[in-house]
């Protein structure tokens, strides 16, 4: 229900005048009202934040070329696949993707790094189903780097498990999911991860401050709060979502503990993308959109595409 | 200057490297001084890993230097080993690693500033800090419990043991009635490692063996495996002992660094200019350092000390290892072929990078075992301190009320430095300064000195 409600207001804004002209008209209250509207522009500084905070605080390797090659790719792959759609280019999305990537893929080589924002992005053109794109684009490269090249990583160590962390990223990235109708997601995997973990210290008889010790996590809570809760490559109905997120943990645990792969969760969700189709199919509901793009009709009939859609189309 | 330097280091008893005599351009990240060895460190242990895809062979070196009958090791494995696995290295293999990845301590000289190139190049010198990116009755006891002894042999002075074990308490009570002094509160890790299907690596002394070999000293066990577990199992570690230890793990890879993944590797601050006293007093500083260093993470941590391409090293502490010193410590892909010509020094290319790791461990902030991955980041780094000596020579010149005025600033500035790396107050340093009579501040006559409008309007004396 709380997706219809989201529809509705997005709408709303959809038919005001587009652009930061609709901006001129309005009292600062409502600019401030509008940008806090959308959940994005959470994600973004939320994001941007946890970049700063890795930069300077925990020292990760973050040079300004990888920030910018990143940012620069993914912008720049979303303009030219919306010039080649004819749709409305919007900067917010590939801006997620590009924090999303600074984040999480380190790499020596600037190539790869503008790699990484071109597949995430060109993901979204490329491997559609039903007007909605499988994978999460930020993910997707990530994995695809990581696997074929020596010179890609993920460091799932780099944000330690400090307590204050945790709580951090519990509290703003609870926000933020709210606001995307997303905490659905992030709270159904972190639990099931819980459940996993927990579930594995009681067989083996170990302490509870390993299970704690692993749950603290700093990237496993970005990843619950930053990657899996996208709401355009999520299942559509919250039952769905839930029944998911427990599926992507499952995974996830199986590749870490019995694979004894780190980032397993990384890869979890790469394998499991694929199956939100067939949850969508199976659970229908209506889509996510952002508050600037119109909501689409729910007939599969052929319809002239609306403005304003950033990145989705409707199945013909 | 090169030259005289150069003898001073070699006089102290420093193996100066290959390249540092050869090439000049060592002298830009410094003239080796000292190390900061594991000797520092007491109660600490060392483990060299070598890793390559999922093949690994782990060589560990134990302190204990006490009576051999009552030395026991337990090391949960991966798999089981056979006799050929296993092998008995040589420690000096360990110092010389140790020795390469250590911390150093660099110096350089200020050049008399009353020889003006001298001057200007020194200045340069100090304006662009020198920072460089740069097995019977046995068998069936054990069956009886529950354990199962799948390889038994005697590797140098080492009677070896591969044990399985279905569960914990017949696993405890078949070691504590063989000798093995396992500590009650270990059963329920014992549990967990049987549950994780490690096995157990189980080593006591063969007192004829080690009389036959002379040594008093136990040599380092290598094992060798190949497991996708890259870990390294330090619970059973942690349940007796009294507070944090330290390990130094070396890991050696094809593709770059080791980092730990279910912890925070952190970096040794490096690349700064400390007080001159430090070079009598090196071995006080870097654990106070490192202390300081770990405080910041919460008292514990993984701290990466040293990671660099094995085929050379700026300043080297040691020679990089030979190939053949790397292939006995399991760097089974380093070939034997071809003999390579490499930074002007004749050997072969080692394709091998070291990553050293000093971790501060206890079971409050490290309850998990440490897991580790390789990454592709061959990025060179290492803890590398430096002194900036003045120049102590006679100076009659104008030049040199200036360069005293600077000197005394940097002395001022290395002292805040060094306190705030080290936790030590600034009262506490210059005490130190003043006892060792090292670094002392140049006496100015501030009413015969330059005045800062001298040099404006030209009324220079």
């Amino acid at each position: 229900m709380v997706d219809l409600i989201e529809y509705e207001r997005g709408a709303q804004v959809a038919v005001s005048p587009r652009g930061l002209s609709r901006f001129r008209s309005m009292p600062v209250s409502k600019i401030i009202s509008a940008l806090f509207r959308d959940p994005r522009h959470f994600q973004i500084t939320a994001l941007s934040t946890l970049v700063l905070l890795g930069a300077f605080y925990y020292a990760f390797g973050l040079p300004l070329w990888h920030v910018l090659s990143c940012v620069g790719s993914t912008v720049a792959t979303q303009f030219v696949g919306d010039k080649i759609t004819g749709r409305r280019f919007d900067a917010r999305s590939p801006l997620i993707s590009a924090l999303s990537i600074t984040l999480l893929l380190r790499t020596g080589s600037i190539w790869l790094s503008l790699a990484a924002g071109i597949i995430a992005i060109g993901s979204k053109y490329v491997v559609r189903w039903r007007g909605k794109h499988i994978f999460n684009p930020a993910n997707v490269a990530l994995v695809i780097l990581a696997l074929a090249f020596d010179s890609a990583w993920v460091s799932p160590g780099q944000w330690g498990a400090a307590p204050w962390l945790a709580i951090a990223l519990f509290g703003v990235g609870g926000a933020v999911t709210k606001k995307a109708s997303r905490w659905d997601v992030s709270l159904a995997f972190l639990a099931s991860y819980a459940a996993l973990v927990l579930a594995r210290a009681l067989w083996l008889g170990d302490p509870l401050s390993i299970p704690v010790h692993q749950l603290q996590s700093g990237a496993l809570l970005v990843f619950a709060f930053f990657m899996i809760s996208d709401p355009k490559t999520t299942p559509n109905a919250r039952l769905a979502r839930v029944i998911y997120a427990a599926l992507v943990a499952i995974v996830g645990f199986t590749i870490q503990f019995a694979l004894f792969k780190s980032a397993g969760v990384i890869f979890a969700l790469v394998l499991t993308a694929p199956l939100v189709p067939f949850f969508d199919n199976l659970f229908p509901a209506s889509r996510y959109y952002w508050p600037n793009q119109i909501r689409k009709p729910v007939s599969q009939s052929p319809v002239a595409q609306p403005e304003g859609v950033s990145h989705d189309t409707v199945q013909t | 200057m090169i030259l005289s330097k150069l003898k001073t280091a070699l006089t102290g008893g420093v193996a100066m490297s290959m390249l540092a005599v050869g090439a000049p351009a060592a002298a830009f990240c410094g003239f080796y001084v000292a190390k900061a060895d594991t000797d520092m460190f007491n109660d600490s242990s060392r483990v060299v890993m070598t890793r390559d895809g999922d093949r690994t062979v782990i060589t560990m070196a134990s302190d204990y230097e006490g009576d051999p009958t009552e030395f026991a090791m337990v090391i949960p494995v991966p798999t089981i080993v056979t006799k050929d696995q296993v092998h008995v290295s040589d420690v000096t293999l360990l110092d010389h690693l140790d020795a390469y990845t250590a911390p150093r301590l660099v110096e350089y000289h200020d050049g008399n500033p009353c020889v003006s190139d001298e001057y200007m190049k020194r200045d340069r010198l100090d304006m662009a800090p020198p920072v460089v990116a740069m097995g019977s009755s046995i068998e069936s006891e054990a069956a009886y419990l529950g354990v199962t002894i799948e390889e038994s042999f005697t590797v140098g002075e080492y009677d070896i043991l591969i044990l399985s074990a279905r569960e914990s308490s017949g696993l405890q009570t078949w070691l504590t009635s063989n000798g093995y002094k396992i500590p009650p509160a270990a059963n329920r890790i014992l549990d967990s490692y049987i549950k994780q299907d490690m096995k157990f690596f189980v080593a006591k002394i063969n007192l004829e063996e080690q009389a036959k070999s002379g040594g008093e000293m136990l040599r380092p066990i290598a094992v060798a495996f190949e497991s996708p577990k890259f870990m390294l199992p330090i619970r059973l570690g942690t349940v007796n002992s009294k507070g944090s230890q330290d390990m130094f793990v070396y890991a050696l890879t094809r593709n770059g660094r080791v980092e730990t993944t279910n912890y925070r590797t952190t970096k040794i601050p490096t690349d700064v200019n400390l007080p001159v006293f430090v070079e009598d007093d090196f071995d006080s500083v870097y654990p106070a350092m490192f202390t300081k260093a770990i405080d910041r993470e919460g008292g514990s941590g993984v701290v990466m000390e040293y990671a660099w391409d094995m085929n050379w090293c700026d300043p080297c502490a040691a020679d990089p290892l030979s190939v053949a010193q790397l292939r006995e410590l399991g760097a089974f892909w380093v070939g034997d072929d071809g003999d390579m010509q490499r930074g002007g020094v004749k050997g072969q290319a080692r394709d091998v990078f070291v990553t050293r790791l000093h971790v501060r461990y206890d079971a409050q902030s490290f309850p998990e075992d440490l897991k580790f991955q390789t990454t592709g980041n061959k990025e060179n780094f290492q803890g590398r301190y430096v002194m900036q000596k003045p120049y102590d020579g006679s100076m009659d010149c104008k030049a040199a009320d200036r360069y005293k005025k600077t000197v005394n600033r940097r002395q001022e500035t290395e002292i805040s430095t060094l306190a705030n790396l080290t936790g030590w107050s600034k009262t506490e340093i210059r005490g130190k300064i003043d006892a060792s009579g090292k670094g002392k501040k140049f006496d100015i006559d501030s009413g015969s000195g330059e005045r800062w409008w001298d040099d404006i309007w030209g009324n220079k004396k």
